[in-house]
């Protein structure tokens, strides 16, 4: 058994320095920002030192206090956890180092505090990811959360009513869950996965067992947002400020994700979900309600940060149909789906997030003529959109052509042509935002058309408009061209993702 | 077979990827440099797919591999013969259009002239990527590109009418494409692997049943790139586009690489022996018949002569197809030469019409009363190209269509020959009529001022591909022995080499 202090570290850097973040704010103001930007650093190394401890030696762990499982809690590192780390982490480094440019401006004097809370929802993400211990897990779950009202509520107009509407739900959510993990405690006398692992298979035909289950995938679809129970996400995520649901979107929900997984591979023995109870048919139709509800409730909005919401609740309905697949395809296409989509939505609400920043609509029909004012952003939105859609060579592509093929190994045609369908449905989203931005002439303040007043041409009214939107500071810009350039390449290099990582996060006998 | 390992292939259709960022990045200001990138991009892409062609006659394959993507699968390119055919016709006749399409542009004093040549690049690069594609899945990332990269393309003018043709345009394709996504996913699970071979690799994986319900997808997916009646629409509709766009993508470029797609799974995926196993030969050689002669009729009907030659390239590629699923050597090898015969005269009559828009602003066939006067290098062009269509000697067009002919008798499919003849008469039916109108008619509502042709960067290449039409109807091997390698096609395909 290999021990290493990296999990620990991951958890603990970012947690002390979310506290000292606030004494230094007070002190000297400039000094919260490098500070939080070292502590996501932190945690960003400590995460590739552990992929690397994971991919050379195999699962890692640590005992909290030196004490044995299962009455101590220990954190274990497998590759799935591994890789998900990595994702969390690096995208909270590249939406902190954007953070500063929006939250500065936002919210002066109030920085340290913002930072704070921003650290604090990272430490909560990574703490379920690391942690090898459904009691712990819960009350990382409960860090972030609260850190994510409190950041949601800080937003524009609606932000606070919105914010209550998702605590309420999450707290029911983090209920439903605590209560889980409360009836397993009671028949197995254990809250170590590892331990659970071995003793619930005798256990199988307990009903509390069965309540157990029921109540622990019930708790995480509200966290990751799985139709129906998806609710509170458009408006939380919608009236959140710029980075927070930067950094919120992407992350919660695939770390929610990456917990449904964790229960139903490791905690539950893979063969409870798709054979002892309906599990797998479940998640498999409520994935692909989810994917076209989501997509056709995108089509309605006007609003382009809102329709992104709704997009999101899409492509966790692909994760959840990867799932329900129940086979080696399906759930490498969701774990693929975890890095790839977590990349795709960063750089979209970064995006959003950056063309408010300047003053640019969020409402789409007013996006005509952005590509002039912000070529990159848009050359960026343009390969992200792509990889929403599907489009090869970006990454989107690759996790959908997955879990197509996780469709046709279990000869469910029908959710294959889901999965088809919807590709369209989001090409239809996109495409059309596309078009805006790309082919209709600029209008000016009050609307009108000024190609139709001035025909000679796209350069002058640009220079003419009232408000002048040109390309976003470097801090926000150079995330959101790494992310875009990361969108581009993780698709081709899915191979030796899934070769060197995410097939051993599968348990073999798939 | 031997295998050659080079870097060639990548860097053929790299060149073009390269150039789109060099073009994006110099930029309007300095359009003679963006515009020089393109030339040197099409010329350096055509030596390096030229200088393949010896090693492919040899026999022998060139491969480049790069990453493995999944179990079996990787991002591999792989040149025979078939993807050297379709290489060389395309970076052929990119040289001409560049030189075209700056004289169209600059003439019509077009908007967003750097996404325009910027989009064209790429687009070259997606198709030279379909061309050498080793496998299925690498076929699909350029296809896609190929299909994104011509949106904007489509959608160029901006107005209300160009956006909803290139919607129609992506509604049509990206359909298609779900379509071979699934086939591909479908073909992988029952084989394992998506490796092009000579003579197919599905044979004995799946239940008949299975592989005709696969076989018409794949068809439906990628039949829609190719037009294939009923998901031809899209293309009349994309005429809106620029005609340098017209020209190269929709007669050449995109449409052939539908073609081209059809023709690896006809002839590289399920293979001639499965096919005539499956009767599914006869079955798609029936349904490109009916594309063929109802497309002629249709064609007779149209006004506007972008849209008449819109309908008249839907014919010419299903004969393609047609040929192909005769599965006789001949009208295999008659077929693959069509997609070059075809390329230069189609590429020819739309760099005429292009022209004429250019000087005169008309579109319609009933407005060129008398046009021939007073350009007589074009419309003596668009008559050479006109004709080499419906397989006139001494046009590259006659060749194709005599193996044609000849592979249906070869197939013992007598009611072929006859829809190819068929479609040769309707091919005279709507052309004769504009080659009959602008030479002998006069003018109505237009005073006649003498010689009044396009500048010289429209002309050349006009008539260039004019007299290339002819060339390659007395030569089919000049300069890179089209005709060798289409029929170095049909054998291998057919194992009779």
């Amino acid at each position: 058994m290999i021990s290493s202090p990296f999990p620990v570290l991951i958890i603990v850097v970012p947690l002390i320095s979310a506290f000292l973040i606030v004494i230094a704010g007070l002190i000297k103001k400039s000094l919260c920002y490098p500070l939080m930007i070292l502590s996501l650093s932190a945690s960003v190394l400590s995460s590739l030192a552990i992929l690397n401890d994971v991919l050379s030696h195999g699962t890692v762990h640590y005992r909290l206090g030196g004490w044995p499982p299962p009455w101590g809690i220990e954190y274990v590192i497998d590759h799935l956890n591994a890789f998900v780390a990595l994702i969390v982490s690096a995208i909270s480094l590249l939406i902190g180092i954007s953070a500063k440019r929006m939250v500065e401006r936002d919210f002066p004097g109030k920085s340290a505090y913002v930072y704070c809370l921003f650290v604090l929802q990272v430490t909560g993400l990574l703490g379920i990811v690391v942690t090898g211990d459904v009691f712990n897990l819960y009350v990382f779950l409960e860090i972030a959360s609260i850190a994510g009202y409190a950041l949601i509520a800080i937003g524009e107009d609606g932000a606070p009513f919105a914010s209550f509407n998702y605590m309420i739900y999450g707290t029911i959510g983090a209920c439903f869950y605590l209560l889980g993990v409360g009836y397993l405690y009671i028949v197995t006398g254990s809250l170590n996965m590892a331990d659970l692992s071995k003793l619930l298979p005798g256990l199988q035909s307990s009903k509390v067992v069965l309540m157990a289950f029921a109540f622990l995938m019930v708790g995480i679809a509200v966290k990751m947002a799985l139709f129906p129970l998806h609710v509170w996400l458009p408006d939380a995520y919608t009236y959140a400020p710029s980075p927070v649901s930067a950094l919120v979107a992407p992350l919660t929900t695939k770390v929610g994700a990456y917990v449904m997984i964790r229960i139903l591979l490791t905690v539950f023995p893979p063969s409870f979900f798709i054979e002892t109870v309906p599990a797998a048919l479940l998640l498999r139709w409520l994935g692909g309600f989810a994917v076209l509800f989501g997509c056709i409730f995108a089509l309605a909005q006007t609003d382009f940060k809102r329709m992104l919401g709704y997009v999101l609740i899409a492509e966790i309905g692909y994760i959840a149909l990867g799932i329900g697949f129940g086979n080696r395809n399906g759930l490498t296409g969701s774990i693929l789906h975890i890095l790839n989509d977590g990349l795709m939505m960063a750089s979209l609400f970064l995006i959003v997030g950056a063309i408010t920043y300047k003053g640019g609509p969020r409402k789409m029909a007013r996006f005509t003529g952005l590509h002039g004012k912000m070529p990159l952003t848009m050359a960026a939105f343009v390969v992200s959109a792509l990889s929403v859609v599907g489009i090869p060579p970006t990454c989107g592509f690759f996790s959908k052509w997955y879990l197509v093929l996780g469709g046709i190994d279990s000869k469910q045609w029908l959710f294959v042509a889901v999965l088809l369908a919807s590709s369209l449905l989001n090409a239809i989203l996109f495409f059309r935002v596309i078009e805006k931005a790309y082919f209709e002439p600029s209008m000016d303040e009050q609307g009108v058309d000024r190609k139709a007043l001035n025909p000679t041409g796209g350069q002058q009214n640009i220079l003419s408009n009232k408000v002048k939107i040109d390309e976003a500071p470097l801090t926000i810009l150079i995330p959101i061209l790494i992310m875009a350039a990361g969108v581009l390449s993780v698709g081709l290099l899915s191979g030796r993702i899934v070769s060197g990582i995410i097939r051993f996060a599968i348990p073999a006998h798939f | 077979m031997e295998v050659v390992t080079s870097f060639k292939p990548l860097l053929a259709l790299s060149v073009s990827a390269i150039a789109a960022l060099l073009i994006l990045l110099t930029g309007e200001r300095r359009r003679n440099l963006r515009e020089g990138w393109t030339f040197a991009a099409a010329l350096v892409k055509f030596f390096i797919v030229v200088s393949m062609i010896p090693a492919v006659l040899d026999g022998k394959v060139i491969e480049c591999s790069l990453v493995q993507l999944f179990p079996g699968v990787s991002l591999q390119f792989r040149v025979d013969a078939f993807g050297l055919f379709f290489a060389t016709l395309a970076s052929f006749l990119w040289m001409a259009t560049s030189a075209y399409s700056i004289g169209y542009m600059r003439g019509l004093r077009s908007h967003a002239q750097t996404r325009f040549f910027f989009c064209f690049a790429f687009a070259l690069h997606g198709a030279l990527g379909i061309a050498f594609a080793g496998n299925l899945f690498t076929l699909f990332i350029f296809y896609e590109i190929l299909t994104v990269s011509t949106f904007p393309l489509v959608a160029h003018k901006e107005t209300g009418e160009a956006i909803s043709g290139g919607r129609k345009y992506l509604a049509y394709l990206l359909s298609g494409a779900a379509l071979v996504i699934f086939s591909m996913g479908v073909t992988y699970s029952l084989t394992g692997t998506l490796d092009f071979k000579s003579g197919g690799f599905l044979q004995g994986h799946g239940s008949d049943g299975l592989l005709r319900v696969l076989f018409a997808a794949f068809i439906l997916g990628f039949g829609t790139k190719a037009a294939l009646m009923p998901l031809h629409e899209w293309l009349p509709t994309a005429m809106v586009a620029p005609t340098p766009v017209s020209a190269l993508l929709h007669a050449v470029a995109v449409v052939k690489a539908g073609v081209f797609c059809v023709l690896r799974v006809i002839l590289y995926v399920f293979g001639p022996d499965l096919l005539s196993g499956l009767h599914l030969g006869i079955v798609l050689a029936s349904f490109a018949s009916l594309t063929v002669l109802l497309s002629g009729m249709l064609a007779l009907a149209q006004d506007n002569l972008k849209r008449r030659l819109a309908f008249s390239t839907i014919n010419n590629l299903a004969i393609i197809i047609l040929g192909a699923s005769l599965l006789s050597p001949s009208a295999i090898t008659g077929g693959i030469f069509h997609i070059a015969a075809h390329g230069f005269m189609k590429i020819t009559l739309f760099f005429a019409a292009g022209a004429i828009y250019v000087k005169t602003h008309l579109e319609k066939v009933s407005e060129l009363d008398g046009i021939g006067k007073s350009m007589p290098i074009t419309m003596a062009s668009f008559a050479v190209a006109a004709l080499g269509i419906a397989g006139i000697p001494p046009m590259a067009g006659f060749i194709s269509k005599w193996y044609l002919c000849l592979g249906s008798l070869e197939a013992g499919q007598i009611v072929f020959l006859f829809v190819l003849l068929g479609s040769a008469l309707l091919d005279i039916a709507y052309f004769g009529p504009i080659i009959y109108h602008s030479f002998f008619k006069k003018p109505v509502g237009r005073q006649h001022c003498g010689l009044d042709e396009a500048s010289l960067w429209m002309v050349i290449p006009i008539a260039a591909c004019a007299a290339l039409s002819i060339l390659f109807g007395i030569f089919p091997n000049a300069f890179v022995h089209f005709f060798d390698i289409a029929s170095l096609v049909a054998k291998s395909a057919l194992g009779t080499n």
